[in-house]
């Protein structure tokens, strides 16, 4: 809306108020982010594995980094603690969380897709140097992991192509949310 | 005790001496102020002007923090009126701690399925038209020491801590997405901060056409660091774990990310063995602050009962109070404003006879949702379920006036 009270003011003429302006459909504000600042933060992998880097790494590998870079938090065996608990495939049958508060929650267990270990390893681990270990470290103690969960073979070779294909055994047993407010409880 | 006036905290506060250990532990007030009253303040000029306030001396309301980078704080909702939370007493949440982030360093970029890969630093975001909203933010996991293993001797800042209101400020991630021009076919976003855990969640991209804000302000004021300095995302009645602190990057994307929080952590194991996921919206919740532990009421007779009522889905409509142990319930009074996916303060007289008695609220909402009993909520998801804990609470009072918690209404 323009000013026309300023604008047309000539004698004798009713002014007309000068309402809001009306938001314009963008601002123009903001600078155009470049290759490489996305680039450098960029790091997220999804399911498919979209955004996994090239490297690899074997249970082998990563039992060694385990021990240096893990054990003190997650326990010897990933099953000791204090920090969470890494392996348990129990209970194998009947997924039965939400029946029993004793049961504790793994990747073996619980976690529904194989890619999300190396997504948060590698953006959040270790707790004292997040974001330290570079992609042959990340693939070889998310292979660690999975094999110490009895989901691959110690022999295995975890990379971009085989990681994605890697079928957790909880995949199947998540819902989407079906709360919808009203008289129901859910 | 005088005919005069007297506010319920004098009241409660005096009857500590007279009544024993239970209001003593009483954490908002404090025993021994570091600034004495005189005897007559009309007698003695005051203290100067200051750059910065400072509450009383004689108020010492505290969170309680676990003392890890990775744990929470507990609000003292005890402590609180009205329904703004002040910001030094929000509750905490963090996954790896506080960062500390330079303002004139920040910045947020929107990329991914966009028009415009874009990037947005802290005095751009201010540039935009602002809006200011009173909103709760809820930690998923709140109340879970009322569903399990309960005890007698919890506090409503112990039971329900991790709720806070405040007056947000920012731009909607409408603006911004219109901005960046959101490519045909977007579905989700994935919200990431920059603190050391990097936080991520996936987001519905429908949320940032509703109600979804990049907030930079806090009751008046920056935001504090603990609750996301200089900016986070706030979605408006989701857990608070998707209202992603210190947000530095927004991907949009056909789908979601199935980053750790919302896979391993953030999802609800349910009673037919399956888990819920992506189930952001916090259901209509209330907890009565007043009285309840460590209180002890001095004597029978008119007292205020009142609390906090709050649903992620919109407005709360009604909250009813029971003093009979969930027998008989009547509708409390509702303190304006009653707003929108914002704490609601509630008021129920009560004319205590001195006998034993278990007092309870249940909030309903705008959908008409009912806050559930213990038992029906347990029944719907099982005893194992993890988070969204909204069943009824409910406090016992003693003939001594001693006041308990109650995980059944």
């Amino acid at each position: 809306m323009v000013v026309l009270g300023l604008l047309g003011g000539g004698c004798g003429r009713r002014e007309t108020e000068a309402g809001p302006a009306r938001a314009p459909a963008t601002f123009g504000l903001g600078r155009p982010a470049t290759a490489d600042e996305i680039k450098a933060w960029d790091i997220d992998v999804m399911a498919d594995g979209t955004g996994l880097p090239p490297g690899s790494g074997s249970p082998v590998q990563g039992a060694v980094l385990y021990e240096r870079k893990c054990a003190a938090c997650h326990g010897k065996t990933g099953t000791e603690g204090p920090a969470d608990r890494l392996v348990a495939r129990e209970p194998r049958q009947g997924f039965p969380f939400g029946r029993d508060p004793t049961l504790v929650k793994t990747i073996g267990n619980y976690w529904p897709y194989a890619t999300t270990l190396y997504d948060y390893i590698n953006r959040a681990m270790p707790l004292n140097a997040p974001g330290s270990l570079a992609p042959d470290e990340v693939y070889s103690l998310v292979a660690f992991l999975l094999w110490r969960n009895d989901i691959i073979a110690s022999t295995a070779v975890v990379n971009a192509q085989t990681l994605p294909r890697v079928l957790m055994p909880a995949h199947d047993r998540f819902v989407l949310d079906n709360r919808r407010g009203g008289p129901e409880i859910r | 005790m005088t005919d005069a006036p007297i506010s319920r905290r004098a009241l409660v506060a005096g009857a500590a001496g007279a009544l024993g250990a239970h209001t003593l532990r009483r954490a908002g007030l404090a025993q021994a102020p570091a600034l004495a009253a005189p005897p007559d303040p009309t007698k003695v000029p005051g203290q100067p002007t200051s750059a910065l306030g400072q509450r009383s001396t004689f108020e010492r309301p505290r969170r309680i923090p676990s003392g890890s980078g990775q744990g929470v704080s507990l609000s003292p909702l005890q402590d609180l009126c009205g329904i703004v939370t002040p910001a030094d007493l929000h509750f905490e949440r963090h996954h790896a701690g506080v960062p500390t982030i330079d303002p004139h360093r920040y910045k947020l970029l929107v990329h991914g399925m966009v028009e415009r890969p874009v990037v947005f630093d802290l005095e751009t975001l201010k540039r935009f038209p602002a809006v200011s909203r009173l909103h709760f933010i809820e930690c998923a996991g709140n109340g879970s020491a009322g569903y399990r293993e309960t005890r007698p001797d919890l506090s409503p800042q112990l039971v329900d801590g991790l709720t806070s209101t405040s007056e947000w400020t920012g731009v909607p991630l409408a603006t911004l997405f219109r901005e960046a021009g959101v490519k045909p076919g977007a579905k989700w976003f994935l919200a990431e901060g920059e603190d050391a855990a990097v936080m991520t969640r996936s987001i519905p991209i429908e949320k940032a056409w509703d109600d979804a804000l990049i907030a930079y302000g806090q009751n008046g004021e920056a935001l504090r660091p603990e609750q996301g300095y200089p900016a986070r995302l706030l979605l408006p009645g989701w857990e608070g774990n998707a209202n992603v602190k210190w947000l530095r990057r927004i991907e949009v994307a056909d789908r979601p990310f199935m980053t750790r929080e919302e896979t391993s952590k953030y999802t609800d194991p349910l009673a037919d063995c399956t888990a819920r996921m992506f189930s952001f919206v916090m259901d209509a919740k209330s907890i009565i602050t007043f009285p309840a532990y460590p209180v002890t009421l001095p004597e029978k007779g008119w007292w205020e009962i009142t609390g906090i009522a709050w649903s992620g889905r919109g407005r709360i409509t009604r909250v009813d109070v029971s003093t009979d142990g969930g027998r008989r319930w009547a509708p409390a009074e509702l303190e304006q404003p009653v707003l929108a996916k914002c704490h609601t303060r509630f008021r129920h007289l009560w004319n205590w006879d001195g006998t034993e008695a278990t007092f309870s609220s249940r909030a309903v909402d705008q959908t008409g949702y009912v806050q559930p009993t213990l038992e029906q909520l347990r029944k719907a998801r099982g005893l194992g379920t993890h988070y969204h804990f909204n069943h009824i609470r409910a406090w016992r009072v003693r003939r001594d006036g001693a006041v308990s918690f109650e995980p059944e209404g």
